[in-house]
């Protein structure tokens, strides 16, 4: 085929399908970091195709056993890098243990996308708008990352830096992502507004709240879509730790966003109302967390 | 221990071999690295019931099965389909498995120019293999990835529901 003449054709690369986690390390440093990690592919695959990058190589990963496979590991669920979007809607472990993520999955993308689309992935592009980098914020969870200098886990706090900007140097790999064992004192809540299901939403948010009978003795809510990168909401969450959820701790949550949230100034979503989403979107999910109890 | 080889750095336009299982039948294809599934399938095996639309995943034409999963065709490249099992809607239409739905869009004018039918189609037998009574919300959430320009999507729902009720039917006796 002639890819010069078309618009929408990816650059020439070579390709290397790697065995195990150390042969993807080394073939990325012997192309001089000039290469690209692929798994699913649901976002690189258009970038390339774009030629928003045109690496010399591509190391496929997804025949890495290590990097597969969900289990209890102490205090945690370790859910392999490979572990694919519509995993996370069939898997028992994954609806007892990590429900917060069992219940976002329908909204990431489209079925399709969900059969070849992977966790590790998601997290690794740390798209503002993808559903399951906001989530790891959460949860509290930890992101296993392997590269030449060996394994490390980052903090969800801390590994997302910028706009597709994360803790990964070049040449590194995510492995796993840890996340905490959902509790029988816990309750969650994830919902997003979007114009069409399946599109990026306007805005998205997800939380995980630990109770005391009724009060709330601790709360992590992340929303998605509303700046650079997945964003906690402190302010938001010092309202509610130590109260019940009623109408007036609603409200005061729902106040506290207006110093949390920064949206970007946007011609379609202007900032303003980026916020009032945001706030409407809090109060429904509040709502619906005081129900759960 | 590294199975990485330096030479393959200075060979992005050489060709290589892949082999896969298409509609049960095995076959091997020279191709370049960043030739995507669609145009190997469409292409180099003459398979052109597949559609190519927007080349970014947005559009749904496209859809094949790999090893059994409804996938963008044109969000993969062919090197990385090497050892898999692939369905086209050539495939599924030989084998039988879909001829009652092909026959209900028939039927009820589920498709006009017919562009997006084949990527329907996959969609549609991969929601029903799943879920055996969906309702329709769920019909059209499972298609919410797969364009239709021309029937307002109110008739290919129609057709998959009654596809759906009539499996249902037919298993009961």
């Amino acid at each position: 085929m002639d890819f010069e003449e078309t618009a929408v054709k990816a650059r020439a690369f070579s390709y290397f399908r790697a065995a195990t986690i150390d042969q993807a390390l080394d073939a990325h440093a012997r192309a001089g970091d000039d290469a690209r990690f692929i798994a699913g592919g649901q976002s690189l695959v258009p970038a390339l195709s774009l030629r928003l990058q045109a690496p010399r190589l591509l190391i496929d990963i997804t025949h890495i056993a290590e990097l597969r496979g969900i289990r209890r590991e102490g205090a945690c669920l370790r859910i392999g890098a490979l572990t694919r979007h519509c995993e996370m809607l069939s898997e028992p472990l994954i609806a007892e243990f990590a429900p917060l993520l069992h219940a976002a999955a329908p909204f990431v993308a489209h079925p399709a996308i969900r059969n070849r689309g992977t966790f590790g992935g998601s997290v690794a592009l740390a798209d503002p708008a993808s559903e399951f980098p906001a989530m790891t914020l959460a949860l509290d969870a930890e992101i296993e990352i392997a590269g030449s200098s060996g394994s490390r886990r980052v903090k969800a706090d801390d590994f997302f830096v910028d706009l597709f900007e994360t803790a990964l140097q070049p040449g590194e790999l995510i492995t796993a992502i840890y996340v905490p064992l959902f509790k029988a004192d816990q309750r969650f809540a994830f919902d997003e507004l979007a114009r069409r299901r399946g599109d990026y939403a306007l805005v998205g948010c997800g939380m995980l709240a630990t109770f005391t009978s009724d009060r709330i003795d601790d709360i992590r809510i992340s929303f998605f879509s509303v700046g650079n990168t997945p964003t906690r909401v402190k302010g938001a969450e010092a309202a509610l730790i130590g109260f019940g959820l009623d109408a007036e701790r609603i409200a005061a949550a729902q106040a506290a966003l207006e110093s949390d949230l920064a949206p970007p100034e946007n011609d379609e979503v202007p900032p303003a109302m980026r916020l009032h989403l945001a706030r409407v979107l809090l109060g429904r999910l509040l709502g619906r967390l005081g129900e759960a109890g | 221990m590294s199975g990485f080889e330096e030479t393959i750095l200075d060979e992005a336009d050489e060709t290589v071999r892949v082999r896969f299982v298409v509609n049960g039948r095995k076959v091997a294809c020279e191709v370049a690295p960043r030739e995507t599934l669609v145009d190997c399938l469409r292409g180099e095996l003459e398979l052109t019931g597949t559609h190519v639309g927007c080349e970014m995943g947005a559009c749904g034409a496209c859809l094949v099965q790999v090893d059994g999963r409804a996938v963008h065709s044109c969000l993969m490249f062919a090197v990385q389909a090497d050892g898999a099992r692939i369905d086209t809607i050539e495939g599924l239409t030989e084998s039988g498995a879909i001829a009652d739905l092909q026959a209900e869009f028939h039927r009820r004018n589920a498709l006009q120019c017919g562009f997006c039918t084949p990527g329907m189609l996959v969609n549609a037998h991969e929601l029903l293999s799943q879920m055996a009574q969906p309702s329709r919300e769920a019909i059209r959430d499972a298609l919410s990835g797969n364009y239709c320009r021309c029937t307002g999507y109110e008739a290919i729902v129609d057709a998959i529901d009654a596809v759906a009720k009539a499996r249902s039917v037919g298993d009961a006796r």
